[in-house]
């Protein structure tokens, strides 16, 4: 029962923050989103809306194109599959055609996430460890160390 | 047959300081070899052997020196038979760009490379007797490297190579983009940085190979870290600077392959900055430190190959070309000797101590290095994804600013937060009482700074698609809020200390607190600064841009600022042509500056370049750029941006740097933190060992 209402209130939430999204959508501002979302065609190697080349042989034509799919009714996602379509899959400033592309989102994520759990770990290890052992000295002999780390000590901490 | 004798120098040195460079590295791991074990002053042939290679080093430094003179002469006299001075340079070209020269193609950039190289070499050779030993391992080691570079110098990338046919009367020029005061600095910085990390990575290799005992290697090698890495960040940012001044898009990082390449080693080196500490004050994480500053080293070669041997596309690398194979080469050699020395000698890494609690400083420094290696892994991991994908996909993609930014933003806010909390945990341990008594304060300033924000109009919620970029940006200036107090708190409570002891007023007792720990002060100002950074760049979550076609007098209006033109013109000179408008800046019916935009059409290079024309103020920068003329209208087209916040950026790398100077400097009350050892001794675990 419990769970079911908690069920709906997450979907209730999710209706609610999709709706302030999309109220708040207007055509510039998607225009805005959109347009630096892909490349500019001519090699540049610049965000379509930020294209600055005088005479730039792409980016105006591109832009008509963009404007011309907005005004069409176009979903963000089919704009971008269009010129995709149109263009290649370079034209995308970043990989969203889904497949193999979702594995560049993943890959660092993961990473981060696993990370952060291996550290966790470690430390949640290191100090299970620590409150069974003494600590354990030096591993080979350690001429001067101990004075030196004495010292750093004595400078580093207040 | 034609004589060319400033470039025959200049090959001559180049091959002598080669010759020097492999004598330093074979004579001396042939004495280190022969000393391995024995006092010095035993053997006395084997000490001779190895003051005979550190000379050599210090004549490579010499050698290389006129090498780079050879190349600066022949830009200064305009020697076109120089194929690298005809590609580079041309005779209007300014003196301070005829310099630049130097580093602003391949063959020079690596001569520079080489350069300082030798140059951190000479001044770790002249100091030899910090440690007489270590520094002998430390200098055959960069030998190496050295050798490698020279290698590249004489063999590949030939910055003496003669231009076949009869010399040309004036050079292709320099490239326009780099045309720019910032370009004369930029590249010198950032190569500081890249080679600087050559150095601490060949006390580490060399304290390893030797079983070196205790902590003392770390302790000689901070500041040489330390400047290394102030020189990468002003790189970074003079680049990022020079990136908003010049490209004229309105932006700073692009998350170009070749702005990653320096952003990666500078991850890991500030990973290594911190980690170390531990290794230090608790004699912890030996393997890790020693790996986060090979990686380090070895970023920073790879971020070369990267950008050199043509594997990702760059709008601003060099071309390819096949240097690239020198590259994997060197790279797996490094890795292949990292590797097997640390297997040899892993048991010498054993932590003396173990971690006791997950409140801790020590646990703080543990999820910063993770964090800053997640950002690293992330950037390096969206520069070779087009190379993967092309390989499983056959298809190419590309991996622009929204990939980077979506995946980094929550990586830096992290990163923020820990800024904020580290330095106030203990270490060891931190009690609950402390966390509390500690952590009220900022947490205050938080939730205020967050109420402020929205009530100013920082609302997510009411900013439609830009709803994700303006909640970072509230959560930054959250953060932030809570950070600077921190800071400030302790600044507060160690000088209210002071201030107890010692009867002086609170300022007075601050510059006593800062003098008496320049290093875990100066700290707290670089941590400032990165925190001013940040706030700079969430400012970005703001920008607003127009762009127009100005006739005489026509009007475009962004945000509180109103742009009158008044004029539109062209002008030429000897280097260039140039077309520019006059705009007058106003905001409300005050005229406040007058700009002029402008773009360059270069004789030489036959390409043309934009001059952005700035009004910055603490608030905003007011970013103008002449994008061209409309060929219908003959009108200028003027784009305008409004950046907030960018000045920020700026002022927090300035205080970065304050910060890093800071903690730089001695201690008042103890003498400057060098450490010498009376004479060589005898390392029994060497003896065993090596």
């Amino acid at each position: 029962m419990f769970r079911l209402g908690l069920k709906r209130w997450l979907h209730a939430c999710a209706v609610c923050l999709l709706a302030v999204v999309m109220l708040g959508a207007e055509p510039s501002s998607r225009f805005n989103k959109v347009g630096h979302q892909m490349m500019c065609a001519c090699g540049c190697g610049q965000v379509l809306l930020e294209c600055n080349h005088v005479g730039c042989p792409d980016s105006d034509r591109m832009i008509g194109e963009l404007r011309a799919q907005i005004n069409a009714g176009g979903t963000d996602t089919s704009i971008l599959n269009w010129f995709a379509a149109k263009y290649g899959a370079t034209i995308l400033a970043a990989p969203i055609r889904g497949g193999f592309d979702n594995v560049a989102w993943i890959a660092p994520m993961a990473v981060f996430l696993l990370a952060t759990v291996g550290v966790g770990f470690l430390i949640r290890m290191w100090t299970l460890r620590s409150g069974r052992h003494v600590p354990v000295s030096a591993a080979g002999p350690d001429v001067g160390g101990n004075e030196l780390r004495e010292r750093i000590r004595r400078e580093t901490e207040y | 047959m034609r004589l060319h004798p400033m470039p025959e120098f200049g090959s001559f040195t180049l091959l002598l300081a080669l010759a020097l460079s492999v004598y330093t590295l074979v004579m001396g791991g042939v004495a280190l070899w022969r000393t391995r074990g024995v006092s010095a002053g035993v053997d006395r042939q084997g000490d001779k052997l190895g003051e005979t290679a550190r000379r050599a080093g210090i004549s490579s430094f010499v050698a290389l020196t006129c090498a780079a003179f050879a190349l600066v002469w022949a830009s200064f006299t305009n020697d076109y038979s120089v194929s690298y001075i005809l590609h580079h340079t041309n005779r209007d070209l300014s003196t301070a760009y005829k310099f630049s020269a130097l580093w602003s193609g391949q063959e020079g950039s690596l001569l520079l490379w080489a350069w300082l190289l030798s140059a951190y070499g000479f001044v770790l050779r002249m100091r030899h007797k910090v440690d007489v030993r270590l520094s002998a391992f430390a200098s055959t080691i960069l030998a190496g490297i050295q050798v490698f570079f020279l290698m590249l110098l004489n063999f590949a990338a030939p910055p003496f190579a003669i231009q076949p046919g009869p010399v040309a009367t004036d050079g292709f020029g320099l490239n326009p983009l780099l045309q720019y005061p910032e370009m004369v600095i930029h590249p010198p910085m950032l190569y500081l940085g890249y080679v600087g990390f050559s150095v601490p990575f060949a006390f580490a290799l060399g304290a390893l190979m030797m079983r070196y005992p205790g902590e003392k290697w770390i302790h000689i090698t901070r500041r040489w870290t330390m400047v290394t890495w102030l020189f990468l960040t002003c790189g970074i940012f003079l680049g990022a600077h020079w990136a908003y001044s010049v490209l004229g898009w309105g932006g700073y990082w692009g998350w170009d392959p070749v702005e990653n390449a320096s952003l990666m080693p500078w991850l890991t080196g500030t990973a290594f900055l911190h980690s170390v500490m531990m290794q230090e004050k608790r004699g912890m994480m030996k393997t890790w430190n020693v790996w986060l500053i090979f990686s380090t080293f070895m970023l920073t070669i790879l971020g070369t190959l990267l950008t050199r041997s043509g594997i990702v596309s760059s709008v601003h690398a060099f071309a390819s070309s096949d240097i690239g194979t020198w590259f994997y080469g060197f790279i797996l050699i490094v890795f292949g000797v990292c590797l097997f020395t640390f297997f040899r000698q892993k048991d010498h890494l054993k932590s003396e101590n173990r971690l006791e609690s997950l409140v801790s400083r020590e646990s703080s420094f543990l999820f910063n290095n993770l964090i800053l290696l997640a950002a690293c892994f992330t950037v390096l991991w969206g520069t070779l994804f087009p190379i993967l994908s092309e390989y499983v996909q056959g298809t190419k993609v590309t991996m622009g600013a929204p990939f980077y930014n979506r995946v980094n933003l929550p990586i830096g806010l992290f990163l923020l937060f820990l800024t904020g909390i580290g330095p106030l945990l203990a270490w060891r341990s931190t009690s609950l009482r402390s966390i509390r008594r500690n952590f009220i304060l900022p947490g205050v300033a938080m939730g205020v700074a967050l109420v402020v924000l929205m009530l100013v109009g920082v609302k997510p919620w009411a900013a439609g698609d830009d709803w994700q970029s303006t909640l970072f940006s509230l959560v930054t200036f959250t953060l932030a809020a809570g950070v600077i107090t921190a800071i400030g708190a302790e600044f507060l409570r160690g000088a209210s200390v002071v201030a107890t002891q010692t009867g002086k007023n609170l300022a007075a007792s601050t510059v006593i607190l800062v003098r008496r720990n320049t290093r875990r002060y100066g700290g707290y100002f670089v941590h400032f600064g990165i925190v001013v950074m940040f706030i700079g760049i969430a400012g970005g979550a703001f920008n607003q841009s127009h762009e127009q076609e100005m006739g005489s007098g026509d009007t475009l209006a962004l945000g509180p600022y109103r742009l009158v033109c008044q004029t539109y013109t062209q002008d030429s000179n000897r280097n260039f042509d140039t077309e520019y408008a006059l705009l007058d800046v106003y905001r409300g019916s005050r005229k406040i500056t007058q700009l002029a935009p402008e773009r360059r059409f270069y004789h030489a290079s036959q390409t043309s370049s934009t001059m952005v024309a700035l009004h910055s103020t603490l608030a905003s920068d007011l970013y103008v750029i002449y994008e061209g003329r409309n060929p219908d209208t003959d009108k200028p087209i003027i784009k305008v941006f409004l950046n907030p916040l960018m000045n920020w950026i700026w002022i927090g790398v300035l205080i970065v740097v304050a910060g890093t100077f800071l903690a730089l400097v001695p201690n008042m009350t103890r003498s400057a933190a060098r450490v010498t050892v009376a004479e060589p001794r005898l390392v029994e675990a060497e003896a065993h060992h090596v």
